[in-house]
């Protein structure tokens, strides 16, 4: 196939990715009401109970609310990317995925794709949270809004295929109630999203290190170091390193016949 | 010959739903599969689509493997699935865009292709509407231009009239016989109707992952002294049409 026909096929699958998020905005604004709740009512109570000190990249003092934002911005692609994941495999996008798979081109290509086409609406979704995020004083700095952006893709990207690959291969996760359980809450918890590691290893030595050799950990530090216009080479190593490595096990390791792409399987 | 199959075998676990499986099929032909639900028509059609990796056997197609050739294959296969699989909530035409645009075609030539074949369908006057607003026949339709899109060589239709009156089964029917003999179209057409078959069609029996018969349906009727296609396939599978 010529170049200009990945192109094309790029171009369609973004194109009906924004189609559909148009259509079905009231849904994605609602899925913006978790974060919020987070940011508004979760912090307030907290702020008072959780001081924070001056840790990089912040160079003073910072709300609570400062301090979670990326670590919303990570929870919003998070659950974006799990459910997206698992649709594509199991319900709604099953339609969509045959008619992708008929494709000439190559599968990993058409499957990356489809995972930055669904990154893209999380995206927005970001965007929006942070725009509102202003309303309770979470004011990064104007040119960070633009600097988190590839922070952004890369961890859609990254989480999405960690959920293509559970959705393939983990039978038993394949409702949205077990990779919750299972996935989405510990990777979250288990993060520096809600809470700075310096914090964690005081209460907790060994959960700091699950904490440290989370990918989510290095994910969000990744948005946070960009919003604010600094550079982690750690959390963009790690985070560049595990979505490489996760991309091509989802991709390489796809298999339609582990999933309802074909319809029900006989008993 | 389009496509060929090469003693395919497959299984679910340790179930086998398709054992030893060898047909070719005729360039320019009309075929119908034609095997009872559970038969192993879909585990077929997932193996000749690629959305099933193959265990036993080979496909060729225009003398190429399937497997060591995917892309060659698929730009000249088109495929219509027994379940939905357009977007109910996006258009007609952005449905039609959306397959174009993954077989690379750009979006002038994905919106000549697609007001071609949906006037070929008489649905051109549907373009604009949500899919969701089309009656089950029309939307067939509409999977069936939307294959055509691409322009292949062999269409490949799963139980394309599940879930339709049996006025708009005819018609469907009808129309893939006529883009057959219009376009030298090689169809593969499965079913468990025997009314949606002909005498003068290639038939293929399949039944519980055999294929216990192939070729033409007057043929099948003599060599098994039978005069209906209905009494043939009774006859070979056990099972009451």
């Amino acid at each position: 196939m010529k170049p200009a026909a990945y192109w094309h096929c790029f171009a369609g699958i973004q194109t009906r990715e924004w189609l559909r998020f148009w259509q079905q905005r009231t849904r994605f604004a609602s899925a913006l009401v978790r974060p919020l709740l987070w940011l508004v009512v979760f912090a307030a109570g907290f702020r008072a109970v959780l001081g924070i000190s001056i840790i990089p990249p912040y160079q003073t003092y910072i709300t609570y609310e400062t301090y979670i934002a990326p670590g919303l911005c990570g929870m919003i692609i998070l659950f974006n990317s799990m459910q997206g994941a698992l649709s594509m495999v199991y319900d709604r996008e099953l339609g969509s995925m045959r008619v992708l798979l008929m494709s000439p081109l190559p599968r990993p290509f058409l499957l990356v794709t489809k995972l930055l086409a669904m990154g893209v609406v999380s995206v927005i979704q970001v965007y929006i949270f942070l725009f509102v995020a202003l309303l309770v004083d979470v004011e990064p700095p104007v040119w960070g809004y633009l600097a988190v952006l590839p922070a952004l893709v890369l961890t859609s990207l990254m989480l999405g295929a960690l959920g293509l690959l559970i959705a393939t291969w983990i039978k038993q996760l394949e409702n949205f109630a077990g990779v919750m359980n299972f996935v989405i809450f510990p990777m979250f918890f288990m993060s520096s999203a809600l809470y700075p590691l310096w914090r964690m290893n005081e209460a907790s030595p060994w959960l700091y290190w699950v904490c440290q050799f989370n990918p989510f950990t290095h994910a969000v530090e990744t948005i946070r170091f960009s919003l604010y216009l600094q550079w982690s080479p750690l959390a963009w190593g790690v985070s560049a390193g595990v979505t490489v490595v996760l991309v091509i096990l989802a991709t390489a390791g796809f298999r339609p016949q582990r999933t309802k792409i074909l319809g029900a399987k006989p008993a | 010959m389009t496509l060929a199959a090469r003693n395919i075998g497959f299984c679910y676990g340790s179930k086998p739903v398709l054992t030893d499986i060898s047909f070719a099929l005729d360039s320019g032909c009309f075929h119908a599969l034609l095997g009872p639900n559970g038969a192993g028509k879909s585990t077929l059609f997932g193996l000749l689509t690629r959305l099933l990796a193959l265990q036993q056997g080979g496909i060729l197609f225009a003398g190429q493997s399937l497997k060591k050739h995917p892309a060659e294959a698929m730009r000249q296969i088109g495929v219509v699935f027994q379940q939905n699989a357009l977007d109910l909530d996006l258009t007609v035409r952005q449905n039609l865009m959306y397959h174009s645009a993954l077989h690379g075609l750009s979006r002038k030539q994905a919106r000549l292709r697609g007001d071609q074949e949906l006037e070929r369908f008489g649905l051109l006057d549907r373009a604009n509407d949500p899919v969701r607003a089309l009656n089950g026949g029309h939307r067939r339709r509409v999977e069936i231009a939307r294959a055509l899109l691409h322009q292949p060589t062999l269409l490949l239709l799963d139980e394309p009239t599940a879930g339709l009156d049996i006025a708009s089964r005819k018609a469907l029917n009808d129309h893939v016989r006529q883009l057959c003999a219009d376009d030298n179209l090689t169809v593969l057409w499965a079913t468990h109707l025997i009314e949606e078959v002909a005498a003068q069609d290639r038939v293929l029996i399949l039944h519980q992952g055999r294929l216990l018969a192939d070729g033409p349906g007057q043929e099948l009727c003599s060599r098994a002294g039978t005069t209906t296609l209905a009494e043939t396939f009774e006859l070979l599978t056990g099972v009451g049409s």
